[in-house]
């Protein structure tokens, strides 16, 4: 078995997945769920509901704010409490709805058994107008809109398809999970979105440290006779092998130009449990109201590692308490992998449709040691999937050379942390760099704006 | 820096072995001067916390003592720690910001300053006995006074093992345990192979082109791989991270740099050796070789 | 021996005369006019070159203020009046004084009022902190505590309270420059009017958080309630997005907004008694009695 890899940089932090034996469990609902209206990339949704209003799950409660937005269903039953802002796990605020749960109802039309469906539906728009509706979203954690991204521009043709299966992340196990329990949704999902595309080639790509994945996956492509339409490509094991680009190099040898699309390369890359809520939405019905989020941790005994079908808008509290509360030992919450996911300030925060993970971090993983000087070693410039020399923009951004920053292209940094992680004099070239490109993507910005006027 | 401490050993301690007590002192003081010197600058002109935790001056003391004579005098290696730490690595704001290798610009230092204690290979009884090998005269120092006659009525190439005992300064001593430090470094993802391959073929291709074009008078390229300390500066030197280009490319002309200077110093210069010269004059250009060449970005071909 | 001590200096010493006829010559040559008030403004000027007027340097200063019609747009903040009167000596107009400013800290979010929920090991850096996240306490809008604005004052008029962990503004060496002011990313420092011998009031937070949130951050944040706004007589309290704002120019040092605030989230500084807020609220309701 040939085994595929993106052509530069990347790092091989240990893979610590400690819950990949755990079963999804379906948490039960909570008293009141808080729904956030910016939980996609783009313009934060409009809510039409107001208070006092009675929602049924599976009920628009929000509209798209602009064109890359999603509509925003409710997760659950009951009565609209309030519209107003509250914190987000950063601390800051947004237009949060909040809805205090009575009962259990669905929206008529929804339907929530375990049937599959395998009847693909022919009408292209039809299908992008389900998906729209639905509110589908990419889960991988960019939380692009997906009806957007499987509309390539005319004059742009989708080559392949790319489920990502990747789940490079150290400790995150839910896409793990969802292509062991639930290979066949995934590949209907996968087979709805390549007609969209107008039957382009379609690759699952998965790393090599999930076999089981790669064995279930390739007997329910067989089972389901997609043996001609699908593949599965088994990639190597390296981190960041999930970023978009660098899965396209890895499976396709192609990559995307600075400042370009995939598709300009002919790729459209999904996640798996993009293409389970594709399935789901489709073929069921069913708006994105759920997602599966692992809750995991090295301070965490075997027992208490957890896979959890949450609703979507369930506050982190809550998920915390039902799996036990926090650990001894751990310093740190961090919402997504360790690599690129985010500390948790404020627990009271809800979930988001990106939610993949709650991870706790121990003092010797997550607490920064103190910096000293850079010997240009050059290791973060190994590192750095992008090609990119972190030790000089860091340089250059503690200056302030914005055009030296953009000469040496600060804004084709996909934030992945390889530098940081690769650097032996724990220098933190990430913060310093993440500041400098939002500098300078501003900069570039205004000017096109320039341009434009 | 350990894993360099660690490459170097080897070399360093068969020529404790051959050399005996006085290279023993030699490397007593050198690194700890280097080391103290570090330390009391940063304690007390720098005012900012110590470096001599990450080695690095243990690693410059080292070198140094590997690239004068066993029977250099003790005051002299005190000389080069000062000139190494205090004016080629903390005047310059210490680790990361030199411009050039501080081991090399005290040798250079000490070759100028005190050109016959630091050409004195004089050698004394070490604890075990070596081969006939080691004489007054380096086979370089030889070739540069007397050309390649001299070399020819010393017993040259026949009594001569190039892989043991070359005899020189400390550090030259073995060309095969400067490889295996080399291949130790390589695999443990310390260095990469570009520069010293650059700087090694670069002296294979002139010194092969010249020795063709007169074996009379030009010595031929195993000669000059293996004798005076190419090996040992293409290998630990000439790698420096501070002190040597980033970018692939940039290494590759930087060692050829290295090559072709040190070259035309060993046939042409008044000097026997020229690998402290072609490195130091390399170190100038290294600020403009990270200016010029930058690595392949992803997807901006 | 003689002979090369002689020649030594006599070649080095028409080597010093060639070299400097042509200096002399490039001189004249690449000689630029310049009117000759920018060097004596800039002579005026305080030379820190902090940038805190708008331009570059004391230099930039100097040579717009010689192009400019009049001084309106050009102010010195360090030199203050005093050199101002100077500059507009040299350019022979007359110019009206400013009021001296000062650089004012709007959070009191110390350690005590503002308890840590979760712990920063980033960066050093309020512009990296206040990227990621909303800091390390319950206010999303109230001071980082790295220190930007202590790097950023040239006069090392401020410094970190590492008891408050707030910012501390010595009024002696403060220029008003505004280099900490353009350094804050949450924008909580604000150049304000001195005041009669230092004596001022304003509101030291900027939490716009609705009241039971912004309380519940912090003990000493503004929570919005209006109780300023409705007992100033001389309409200086604006009241918006749940904060209170003192307007200098309006302001009469009367001190009753500090006395009603519930959170003392007003500060009033320099004046020469404490404030007894008993008896101020007294006073506060006998008007209202008498206006009734």
């Amino acid at each position: 078995m040939s085994k595929i890899t993106f052509s530069r940089g990347g790092v091989h932090p240990h893979d610590n997945k400690l819950a990949r034996e755990c079963r999804i469990e379906v948490l039960p609902l909570p008293p009141v769920m808080y729904v956030s209206m910016a939980q996609h990339l783009g313009a934060p949704a409009k809510p039409i509901v107001a208070p006092g209003d009675f929602v049924k799950a599976g009920q628009v409660i929000a509209e798209p704010g602009g064109f890359i937005s999603a509509f925003v269903h409710s997760p659950v039953s009951g009565t609209v409490k309030s519209v107003a802002p509250r914190k987000d796990l950063a601390g800051n605020p947004v237009m949060h709805v909040e809805i205090a749960v009575e009962g259990d109802v669905w929206m008529d039309g929804i339907d929530l058994s375990d049937t599959l469906v395998t009847a693909l539906p022919e009408d292209r728009d039809a299908v992008l107008a389900k998906i729209k509706e639905c509110g589908i979203v990419g889960l991988g954690g960019a939380t692009f809109p997906t009806h957007v991204k499987l509309a390539p521009p005319p004059g742009k043709t989708a080559e392949c398809l790319i489920i990502n299966g990747t789940e490079c992340e150290p400790f995150l196990t839910s896409d793990y999970r969802i292509m062991v329990e639930r290979p066949r949704e995934i590949l209907v999902g996968a087979a709805i979105m390549q007609n969209v595309l107008g039957g382009c080639r379609c690759v699952i790509g998965i790393e090599e440290n999930k076999p089981e994945a790669i064995a279930i996956m390739k007997k329910a492509i067989k089972e389901l006779g997609y043996e001609k339409r699908m593949k599965v490509a088994v990639l190597k094991k390296r981190y960041p092998q999930g970023g978009e680009k660098q899965l396209i190099d890895a499976v396709m040898r192609r990559q995307v130009r600075s400042g370009g699309l995939p598709i300009d390369v002919g790729a459209v890359v999904q996640n798996a449990g993009t293409a389970l809520a594709v399935y789901e939405a489709v073929q069921k019905n069913k708006p994105l109201v759920t997602n599966v989020l692992t809750v995991t941790g090295k301070s965490l005994p075997e027992s208490r590692q957890h896979n959890y079908l949450f609703r979507i808008g369930m506050p982190l509290s809550y998920i915390i308490e039902q799996a036990g509360g926090a650990p001894e030992g751990a310093v740190k919450l961090v919402s997504g992998g360790p690599m690129m996911g985010k500390a948790v300030s404020n627990p009271d925060a809800a979930t988001v449709k990106g939610s993949s993970s709650l991870l706790y971090l121990d003092a010797a993983d997550t607490m920064r040691k103190s910096a000293s000087s850079c010997i240009r070693c050059g290791r973060c410039a190994d590192a750095c999937p992008m090609g990119l020399e972190p030790f000089l923009l860091n340089r250059l951004a503690k200056v302030s050379d914005m055009d030296g920053l953009e000469a040496n292209a600060v804004q084709d940094c996909i934030e992945c942390g390889c530098c940081l992680y690769s650097c032996p004099a724990n220098i933190p070239l990430l913060d310093n760099i993440r500041v400098a490109k939002g500098q300078v993507l501003g900069i570039i910005r205004a000017r096109a704006a320039a341009k434009k006027q | 820096m350990r894993d360099v401490l660690i490459a170097l050993a080897p070399a360093e301690i068969l020529s404790v072995l051959v050399y005996g007590w006085s290279e023993l002192l030699v490397l007593a003081v050198g690194i700890t001067s280097c080391v103290l010197l570090e330390w009391a600058i940063t304690k007390w002109m720098l005012r900012k916390p110590s470096t001599i935790g990450d080695l690095s001056a243990a690693v410059t003391g080292l070198l140094l003592v590997m690239n004068v004579p066993s029977s250099t005098p003790w005051w002299i290696v005190v000389i080069g720690s000062i000139v190494a730490i205090g004016i080629a690595k903390m005047s310059f704001g210490g680790i990361g910001q030199n411009i050039f290798n501080p081991a090399i610009t005290a040798r250079v230092f000490l070759l100028v300053s005190f050109p016959r204690q630091l050409t004195d290979w004089s050698v004394s009884q070490g604890f075990i006995h070596a081969t006939d090998a080691i004489s007054g005269a380096t086979l370089l120092g030889v070739y540069g006074e007397g050309g390649m006659e001299a070399l020819t009525a010393i017993g040259y190439p026949e009594n001569h093992k190039m892989f043991m005992d070359i005899g020189g300064s400390a550090g030259e001593i073995s060309a095969a345990l400067l490889l295996l430090g080399f291949i130790y470094l390589l695999i443990r993802k310390v260095v990469k192979p570009w520069i010293p391959l650059s700087i090694i073929g670069t002296v294979f291709v002139v010194s092969t082109i010249f020795y063709f074009v007169n074996p009379e008078v030009y010595t031929g390229p195993v000669f000059n791989l293996l004798t005076g300390g190419v090996l040992l500066g293409a290998f630990f030197m000439a790698t420096d991270y501070v002190t040597s280009p980033m970018s692939t490319l940039g290494g590759v002309i930087y060692g050829i740099g290295i090559g072709v200077i040190l070259m035309m110093i060993r046939y042409f210069g008044s000097y026997p050796e020229g690998v402290s010269f072609a490195i130091l004059i390399m170190n100038c250009f290294v600020p403009l070789f990270n200016r010029w060449f930058h690595q392949k970005k992803f997807g901006r071909a | 021996m003689t002979s090369v001590i002689v020649w030594t200096i006599v070649i080095l010493s028409c080597l010093g005369l060639i070299l400097a006829i042509i200096l002399f010559l490039v001189a004249k040559k690449f000689k630029v006019e310049e009117d000759p008030r920018i060097d004596e403004i800039e002579k005026a000027l305080p030379g820190a070159n902090c940038g805190g007027c708008g331009y570059a340097g004391c230099r930039a200063f100097a040579s717009s203020a010689v192009a400019a019609p009049n001084l309106d747009a050009h102010f010195c903040p360090v030199g203050g009046n005093e050199v101002m009167k100077k500059v507009a000596a040299v350019l022979g107009i007359e110019i009206a004084e400013k009021a001296p400013q000062i650089a004012v800290l709007r959070c009191n979010g110390s350690c005590t009022n503002r308890p840590r929920t979760n712990v920063y090991d980033g960066l050093q850096s309020c512009r990296v902190k206040a990227q990621l996240y909303s800091g390390d306490t319950l206010c999303p809008y109230g001071c980082l505590g790295c220190g930007d604005c202590v790097a950023a004052c040239q006069f090392g008029a401020i410094s970190m309270n590492p008891e408050t962990l707030l910012p501390e503004i010595d009024e002696t060496k403060c220029t008003a420059c505004g280099a900490c002011v353009r350094a804050c990313p949450r924008k909580l420092l604000e150049l304000r009017a001195k005041g009669p011998r230092g004596m001022r009031e304003y509101v030291a937070c900027s939490n716009r958080d609705k009241g039971p949130d912004a309380r519940k951050a912090c003990k000493a944040s503004c929570i919005g309630c209006g109780m300023c706004f409705k007992t100033c007589t001389h309409g200086a309290i604006v009241l918006e997005n749940n904060l209170a704002y003192i307007d200098f120019s309006k302001c009469k040092l009367c001190r009753e907004c500090e006395a009603v605030c519930p959170t003392g989230a007003i500060h009033g500084v320099n004046f020469p008694k404490e404030l007894d807020k008993a008896a101020v609220k007294e006073r506060i309701a006998k008007r209202k009695e008498a206006e009734k």
